[in-house]
């Protein structure tokens, strides 16, 4: 019994699972004939195995399929868009962000109430008009928010007024150009410009310089 | 046959509700089969079966086409019969060693819990015998063995069900083996 080699037993399990070579059954099958003790073992795992597979086949019950159907969850209307979200996240955060980005652009359009303008020394406020005097000249650009303007002297550079009006006195010089914004799509052409003009001359420069 | 079973799949996916029915109905006998062999109990047998297809129609985006879906379906069905069985054992850390034992441990304990006195066992009809030692086979054996001879799957399927390597599914098919065969000793 001691002299059993201990891959016989291993043999044997790969017999059982239809995994041993021809050369390994050999060595097995001399040695069973061999060794009462590995034969009965053997023959025991065998008897074991079919056993095990000669078992009933046991069939689920009658009703079982409806079963499974009364407890599945009732399809709901929004599993569609909910599986087309799942499976595009990309699409997703991109409208998320347009959704957000826009937002903040209306709101900033709607809320800004507050009267502002830019700075320059020479301006004059009247309440929620800013005066050019006459005979002063402003030089860059002027942007009023939620205000008028009134122009008398001269201004060198563009003018811009967003929610208001402006007036032009006889003496009033404009060197640049001159707008007046009060609609959303103006206010996002004139934000869009604005993006551009910041991006643009910056390659100018470059330009002129490489010049 | 799996190429029908793919055809369904997508078209349940596709929201076709009916669809999955005739997944059901093909697969019913092979999961309750499984399911009642773990669990040695009609009832129990039926509800986790039932519940196997629920989570498979639940998750069903998550079921991967490659793959064979009996396999996936099977895997729910196993670690649904291994968790319910959990539930029903008291607290123990099954490789604690018992104390006053030569390295028994707690596996060896819980395949006794259904000990039956000898001469009962033996006055057994052979079908229930089988069960009776498939019930008393440990935990991680039971499965594999009921995988291997009763529902007669390659062992490359079963290393996929279990998500367990080829080689270890090897060796638990050979202790299972061995385990059945001195529990069926005193045949």
């Amino acid at each position: 019994m001691e002299k059993c080699p201990k891959h016989v037993v291993h043999y044997m399990h790969a017999f059982l699972d239809g995994e041993i070579t021809n050369e390994e059954e050999q060595i097995m099958n001399e040695h069973l004939k061999l060794c009462v003790e590995c034969r009965e073992t053997f023959e025991e795992l065998e008897q074991t195995v079919t056993l095990f597979k000669a078992v009933d086949v046991v069939e689920a019950p009658t009703g079982f399929v409806n079963g499974v159907t009364a407890r599945l969850p009732r399809q709901t209307v929004k599993k569609g868009p909910n599986k087309w979200l799942r499976q595009h996240p990309f699409m997703v955060a991109a409208a998320m962000f347009l959704l957000l980005m826009s937002a903040s652009f209306f709101s900033s359009f709607e809320n800004e109430q507050q009267f502002s303008f830019t700075k320059q020394p020479n301006l004059v406020v009247e309440g929620e008009t800013v005066v050019v005097p006459a005979g002063e000249t402003v030089v860059g650009d002027l942007v009023v928010k939620n205000g008028n303007l009134r122009i008398e002297g001269e201004v060198d550079g563009d003018v811009t007024v967003i929610r208001g009006s402006k007036y032009m006195a006889s003496t009033a010089v404009i060197t640049g150009s001159s707008e007046e914004i009060n609609e959303i799509f103006d206010w996002l052409w004139y934000k869009m410009k604005s993006v551009a003009k910041e991006i643009i001359p910056a390659s100018k420069e470059e330009k002129l310089e490489n010049e | 046959m799996d190429e029908l079973i793919n055809k369904r799949v997508k078209e349940v996916l596709h929201g076709n509700q009916e669809a999955f029915e005739e997944i059901v109905i093909h697969f019913q006998h092979r999961l309750y089969q499984v399911c009642y062999r773990m669990l040695n109990n009609a009832a129990e047998a039926e509800d986790i079966a039932q519940e196997a297809f629920v989570r498979a129609y639940v998750n069903l985006e998550t079921y991967d086409q490659k793959r064979k879906f009996s396999t996936w379906l099977y895997r729910i069905a196993t670690n649904l019969c291994i968790d319910r069985i959990r539930k029903k054992k008291p607290d123990y850390y099954l490789d604690a060693t018992v104390p006053g034992t030569e390295g028994l441990d707690m596996y060896s304990q819980i395949a006794m819990v259904q000990q039956l006195p000898e001469e009962e066992v033996e006055k057994m009809e052979m079908k229930d015998r089988v069960q009776y030692e498939v019930n008393r086979l440990p935990d991680k054996y039971r499965t594999i063995i009921i995988l291997r001879y009763m529902e007669d799957l390659q062992l490359q399927e079963i290393a996929d069900i279990l998500e367990m390597p080829l080689g270890t599914v090897k060796t638990r098919v050979h202790r299972g083996r061995e385990a059945l065969r001195q529990q069926m000793g005193s045949m």
